[in-house]
């Protein structure tokens, strides 16, 4: 009789979990973002950790359904998505590669320096708070007058 | 606070145990949720564009909220209730919400000054509760914190603005203080006292600014905490909860 001891292929599962994408800023993928704390295997099965972002993010139950989905096509059959809320999330967490493909999209990243996105001034004005999704502000140029998504420090 | 707090509880209803964890993350989560809803009706109808997209991204702030409170409550409890049991399958008297949030939005400037007392409360209350030794709960804090700045910055921003405006805006940003002055003692009550000063001094900084005055009369009123609700929450929650009336148990 022969034993078949099924060992679950733990790098292969972080890899595809980290290369889901945000749904609002699909450039990002949620390592890069920060939101994927740990992929670790209990029992048999695949527990994915993720922190949410902003309380009122509704991305966060796209983003748990598409790291099912993704491990689930990967040939993961059991698959855990676990939401943590302690310590809370951090745009610090964003990771540099992170940081340089949200200005690459023209997005102007968390931190006290605004540059715009598109002739690299320095100097711009709060159009709104509040942009087209909870993570962002609404900034326009001085210098070029375009209008420009300011990924907010939180 | 000295003044006397007039309740719209019953005589003898029964005083609930302010010690009880799991009423009173259920507390915190019922006033998120209450004005999650309320701020919702703005939307379309808010004075601009950037209004309408701001009080859309606070109440999502509010109800996301109140979602991970209400999840966090199931599991202390441990009797399996989810955050629709808890939203969407109670009954009036068992939400424990002040009665500041379900009370209706009134122009705009109400809107904004019931912001401005709500949002400096909870800025206190967040701060409390993100060091507590429930570490999901300072978790969730810590996070509703730095938004709750950000949503004390919107309102306060809008009460100078509106106060310290035209004679017609700053008549109708007085009206909403002297209407909703009433419904403020009531946030700090129980475990919440310790905040009232820190909160009163915040509070009347953005007033003087804005040029209003708190009301002379004392009279507040209280209750919602113990379920006992103004004429409003009702149609609320009948809204509200109308799908789940209709057809019981469906989920998306």
């Amino acid at each position: 009789m022969v034993t078949i001891t099924a060992t679950l292929d733990l790098d292969r599962a972080r890899e595809v979990a980290s290369r889901v994408v945000d749904p609002e800023i699909p450039v990002l993928t949620i390592a890069d973002l920060g939101i994927l704390r740990e992929v670790r295997a209990v029992s048999g099965r695949v527990v994915a950790i993720i922190t949410p972002t902003y309380s009122g993010c509704p991305a966060m139950i796209q983003i748990a359904d598409d790291l099912r989905s993704a491990l689930g096509a990967a040939g993961f059959d059991e698959v855990e998505v676990k939401t943590v809320h302690d310590p809370p999330w951090t745009t610090n967490w964003i990771t540099p590669e992170g940081v340089d493909k949200l200005a690459s999209f023209g997005i102007a990243p968390p931190g006290d320096e605004i540059v715009c996105p598109r002739c690299r001034s320095g100097s711009s004005r709060v159009v709104s708070r509040f942009g087209s999704t909870a993570c962002k502000a609404l900034m326009a140029c001085s210098s070029c007058g375009e209008p420009f998504d300011h990924f907010k420090e939180f | 606070m000295s003044e006397p707090i007039i309740s719209t509880a019953p005589q003898g209803a029964p005083t609930p145990d302010p010690s009880d964890p799991v009423r009173a993350l259920v507390a915190h989560a019922d006033d998120n949720l209450i004005l999650a809803q309320r701020l919702g009706e703005w939307i379309s109808r808010a004075p601009e564009l950037e209004e309408d997209i701001a009080i859309g991204n606070i109440a999502l702030d509010h109800l996301g909220v109140a979602r991970a409170l209400y999840t966090h409550a199931g599991q202390l409890e441990g009797k399996e209730r989810t955050e629709d049991d808890f939203a969407m399958r109670r009954p009036e008297r068992e939400f424990l919400n002040v009665l500041l949030v379900e009370q209706p939005n009134g122009d705009f400037a109400q809107t904004m000054v019931r912001g401005l007392f709500f949002d400096a409360y909870q800025v206190e209350l967040w701060a409390d509760l993100s060091v507590s030794e429930d570490t999901t709960l300072a978790g969730i804090a810590g996070r509703a914190l730095k938004e709750a700045r950000y949503h004390l910055l919107h309102s306060s921003t809008w009460v100078i603005r509106l106060g310290d405006g035209t004679d017609e805006s700053h008549t109708r940003a007085q009206t909403a203080v002297d209407t909703l002055w009433r419904y403020t003692a009531e946030l700090f009550e129980g475990a919440a006292s310790g905040y009232h000063d820190i909160w009163e001094k915040v509070v009347n900084d953005i007033l003087d600014e804005a040029r209003l005055q708190i009301p002379d009369d004392p009279y507040q009123r209280g209750g919602g905490r113990r379920g006992f609700h103004s004429e409003h929450l009702g149609p609320l929650l009948a809204e509200m909860q109308w799908m789940q009336h209709s057809h019981p148990g469906q989920e998306w």
